[in-house]
């Protein structure tokens, strides 16, 4: 393991911003920080680099410790979430800037310096802007000139503050495949920050899903996909319907719920709480059900509808449109479960979703 | 202002009157407000014509008062500078206690009136004035020098610097400071680099608007001068000084050296303004 984080922790006034941080982090890996805003993930990720420092715990890389040495001596590639480009220089010296700082000994000839910019211009496919200055380009290239200013001085990390997140959706899609092909013939150990998990989940080999200064979760996008770990990333996740179950011999019941699909779980008896995908509930007429469509609304591709029980249980579910037939308003249906997440304990009311992950949860339908 | 864009024709019809009512307002006060006196002083300069006002101007204690002036001005500025800048640097980049009350402090010799500043540093540095027996037992004069007036020249133009500079650099941040530092750069190839570079247009500006005032200042000088001809009289005071021996034209010509000193800063603050902003 390179980067060894243990027991972070730090405050800002009366805040606890982390609390107790447990993380590592292999060479060449590239791992996502997902959370929503507050969570701690910038504060971790500048105390990586050596713009912050912790109250308690520990960092070291490759058995060095870190807290001793400046941002400088550790060698980190920073790329901040507004690129931070000096405005007054063009491209190419910007993107020297790194190398024409070092001290006179170490420091690169002119025409080394140059070859180096040339061939990070041609490898970020930006080679006919270098004459440019920062305000004569467009946010995807000032992405990329900020990438290449970082990875000029060869950092031993790689260190972005949500990287995409000041850029428009279809940039955004491309410069994510571009950023992972970078990541993957450059190979340097990459730790990027983001609030949107499809594209922690697009991007990342492990992903960190932080939540109010620790550590919820860490896997691989499809083990914490199909696995939340606990209530907060299965909704943060898009598991956003809750409902109250009852565990009897590992298997789930609750009433007009066909829950046969999930498999069997090492939870004792009593109340638990099922979280659901919308997308994973599939409403089935039947006459005889407990359940009545009460709403439906349409985006085109998908039918949304919320069936409601006698004993006020609530569900929102999502089918494809054009498989919906016969979901009108005040058909009763019973609802097969195809996949969703057991915890044990009740009152899901009290645990409605966050306003955090809100905007999310319809990320990855 | 008349709009850029004329109404259209079926647009419901002005009364021009109260429009051209202002306009002729608004000229005939800039005209005897500022014109008029502008013109009046190098008309005045040059009524007895130009070989008289040459003359006055070469005059030894007028031609001292404008040395002086410039030795002023040319030792306040670099020190001027680095105050602005470490001042706005220091608050801008930093919360520490205290930082509210230096603004303050920065800007306090704007609210006082420059009198005010003169008497102080009298009162202080005075013969009879608190530091008045340990200066003179060390034989350092500084009130009716010109260590005195180099000091209230700088107590009076301190703030400009840092006034210009400051929300400059509030305003842009330090993330491209954090990003040089990440890139392995010391704190003075950040200033040299990154700083100085962003802050270059606002710092010429301030330093454009405190020299002007070094050059311009009449009363806190007044008071710790002395006013002795040739010796530490400043060129505002030798404009007094000329004015009140009725030497009209001679107070006129050092006045137009004066006011072209002011319009070159004036046109040099025009330009400077399109840059910054």
């Amino acid at each position: 393991m390179s980067l060894v984080i243990s027991h972070l922790a730090r405050r800002f006034g009366a805040t606890a911003v982390l609390r107790g941080i447990q993380l590592e982090v292999g060479k060449g890996e590239l791992v996502a920080l997902l959370g929503p805003s507050g969570s701690g993930k910038t504060t971790l990720l500048r105390i990586i680099a050596g713009l912050d420092w912790p109250d308690a715990g520990g960092l070291s890389f490759d058995g060095t410790d870190w807290l001793g040495k400046s941002a400088a001596e550790r060698r980190i590639g920073f790329v901040f979430q507004h690129y931070a480009l000096f405005p007054h220089m063009t491209v190419r010296d910007n993107i020297a800037f790194g190398l024409t700082v070092l001290p006179r000994a170490q420091r690169p000839g002119k025409a080394q310096i140059a070859a180096t910019v040339d061939g990070l211009l041609r490898f970020l496919q930006i080679d006919g802007l270098s004459d440019r200055y920062p305000a004569e380009l467009s946010g995807g290239q000032r992405q990329r000139v900020a990438l290449g200013r970082a990875m000029a001085i060869e950092p031993r990390v790689l260190l972005l503050d949500e990287p995409f997140g000041a850029l428009d959706a279809q940039v955004r899609r491309d410069l994510r495949r571009w950023l992972r092909g970078v990541h993957d013939s450059a190979g340097t150990t990459t730790i990027f920050v983001t609030h949107d998990q499809e594209e922690a989940f697009e991007l990342a080999d492990r992903v960190v899903v932080m939540n109010g200064g620790v550590v919820e979760q860490i896997g691989h996008p499809d083990e914490i996909y199909d696995h939340p770990a606990t209530p907060f990333v299965a909704r943060f996740l898009g598991l956003t319907v809750e409902v109250p179950v009852a565990m009897r011999a590992g298997r789930a019941q609750a009433a007009g719920l066909d829950l046969a699909a999930l498999p069997r779980r090492a939870l004792p008896d009593g109340p638990a709480t099922l979280f659901l995908r919308p997308a994973d509930i599939q409403p089935v007429p039947d006459p005889a059900a407990p359940f009545r469509v009460t709403e439906t609304a349409t985006t085109g591709a998908l039918l949304r509808l919320v069936a409601e029980s006698e004993a006020g249980c609530r569900i929102e579910a999502e089918v494809p449109r054009r498989e919906a037939r016969g979901l009108s308003v005040g058909q009763p249906v019973g609802l097969r479960i195809v996949a969703g997440q057991i915890f044990p304990g009740g009152a899901p009311s009290a645990a409605a979703p966050t306003d955090a992950s809100r905007p999310l949860k319809e990320a990855r339908p | 202002m008349t709009p850029a864009i004329a109404p259209a024709a079926l647009a419901p019809r002005q009364d021009r009157r109260a429009q051209w009512l202002l306009i002729g307002l608004a000229v005939a006060l800039t005209l005897f407000i500022v014109v008029v006196p502008l013109v009046y002083i190098f008309w005045r300069a040059l009524s007895e014509g130009f070989a008289v006002f040459a003359q006055n101007i070469m005059a030894p204690d007028t031609l001292h008062a404008i040395w002086l002036t410039s030795v002023v001005a040319v030792i306040t500025l670099p020190v001027n500078l680095a105050i602005g800048i470490a001042a706005a640097w220091l608050i801008a980049r930093f919360t520490f206690p205290g930082r509210k009350a230096l603004l303050t402090l920065i800007e306090l010799p704007f609210s006082i009136s420059p009198i005010i500043a003169g008497v102080c540093y009298l009162l202080l540095y005075g013969r009879q004035g608190l530091l008045g027996p340990v200066l003179a037992a060390g034989d350092v004069k500084i009130l009716f020098a010109l260590p005195g007036i180099i000091l209230v020249t700088l107590f009076v133009t301190s703030p400009f610097v840092a006034r210009e500079v400051l929300p400059l650099m509030q305003a842009q941040g330090s993330e491209q400071e954090q990003a040089a530092l990440t890139l392995g750069a010391s704190g003075w190839q950040i200033f040299r680099r990154v700083t100085l570079p962003n802050i270059r247009w606002a710092l010429l500006y301030g330093a454009v608007l405190a020299t002007a005032r070094a050059v311009g200042e009449f009363g806190a000088v007044s008071v710790v001068s002395g006013a002795i001809r040739g010796q530490t009289n400043t060129l505002p005071l030798q404009i007094e000084l000329l004015f009140n021996d009725l030497n009209i034209v001679g107070a006129f010509a050092a006045a137009s050296t004066l006011t072209l000193i002011a319009l070159v800063v004036l046109v040099l603050k025009t330009v400077l303004e399109g840059r910054t902003r």
